[in-house]
């Protein structure tokens, strides 16, 4: 299942509530205010890498690089754009974490 | 595949409507159908007519115009939602239309993926 | 479509009357009823503030609209999931709520949300 996210994760739970019901072999996606989970220094960074082994974690460029994180992206984290995300989408049922 | 989109947050305040476009059009440019939008909550207000944004920033109601009429794309307002908040057929954009909410039940059976954007 | 039974999950994770979201959520549930889907409602994080007991809502002047939830059986609406940790964060317990729920571990909602063909969320 595809767990897309969109909060940052020092204002609401969204990721901490769904890193505890999203099954093995999942994926997440990060978008919009998501992305600053997936970057080095963020407290939730630890939380997300410790997830790494049992959950895909992708997150979506053009948000990373609009908030000027781009280079800031944690090891392991897949960077994709639209078009990715679009595929992830097809590929497998979505759940927005709103 | 045929997705259906779920747009729960008004233009502007909240950056949803924009990430659904933006992967509305990715799934169109990779040859994907788009079954329905539909625009429920404040998600409504992305289909005034009477949105004027200034010349320097996206327009986003006629973003979603023009992707209709482009791709003809069935673009639909919760009625009772848009009631709630002033939208009726005077102020409705052109391309979107106004209905009831079994729309989107109706879109999760008939499209093969629901896509919510929202808050 | 005719004939069409999908799995449908609504997923409630905010709280009644600060935002729409809770009250709007329930008007689609009524409707799916009208489709003859198999429909499950998950309550998660502040979702489970919805079903508690006792709102009174005339002092803001807002329409109480829990007592809806009781009414969902009648719809054929009975699948009511409830996650287990948000009750405990919470200080409630199933005494509190308005319904007949299956209280769920994060584990278990998990496991539920992965059966769905349709998880719309509010």
């Amino acid at each position: 299942m595809l767990h897309i996210i969109n909060k940052s994760p020092l204002e609401k739970n969204s990721l901490d509530t769904c890193l505890a019901v999203a099954q093995d072999g999942g994926i997440i996606l990060l978008i919009e205010d998501a992305v600053y989970a997936a970057t080095s220094g963020n407290a939730a960074a630890a939380k997300l890498s410790a997830a790494q082994g049992r959950l895909k974690i992708c997150v979506l460029g053009p948000d990373l690089e609009a908030r000027g994180m781009a280079d800031r992206l944690l090891e392991g984290v897949t960077r994709i754009d639209y078009g990715g995300f679009v595929d992830l989408a097809a590929e497998h049922k979505c759940q927005s974490w709103l | 595949m045929k997705f259906g989109i779920l747009v729960n947050e008004g233009p502007y305040q909240h950056q949803a409507s924009d990430s659904a476009y933006l992967f509305c059009k990715a799934a169109l440019e990779k040859g994907h159908e788009i079954h329905r939008v539909f625009f429920y909550h404040d998600g409504v207000n992305n289909s005034t007519r009477l949105t004027e944004p200034p010349q320097d920033d996206r327009n986003i109601v006629k973003r979603w115009t023009k992707l209709a009429e482009e791709h003809k794309l069935d673009l639909v307002v919760c009625v009772a939602a848009a009631l709630r908040r002033g939208i009726v057929d005077d102020n409705l954009a052109p391309g979107f239309r106004i209905s009831g909410l079994g729309q989107l039940v109706e879109t999760g059976i008939e499209a093969d993926r629901t896509v919510t954007f929202g808050d | 479509m005719a004939g069409t039974i999908k799995k449908f999950m609504f997923v409630n994770r905010k709280a009644p009357y600060g935002t729409v979201y809770a009250l709007e959520s329930l008007e689609v549930v009524l409707i799916s009823a009208a489709f003859d889907q198999d429909v499950s409602l998950a309550f998660l994080d502040d979702g489970v503030y919805q079903l508690k007991k006792g709102q009174q809502t005339k002092g803001i002047e807002t329409k109480n609209f829990s007592p809806t939830y009781r009414a969902l059986d009648g719809y054929d609406i009975e699948k009511l999931y409830v996650e287990q940790e948000a009750m405990e964060a919470r200080g409630l317990t199933e005494e509190d709520l308005l319904v007949d729920v299956t209280v769920l571990s994060r584990r278990e909602m998990g496991a539920l949300m992965e059966e769905q063909d349709v998880v719309l969320s509010f």
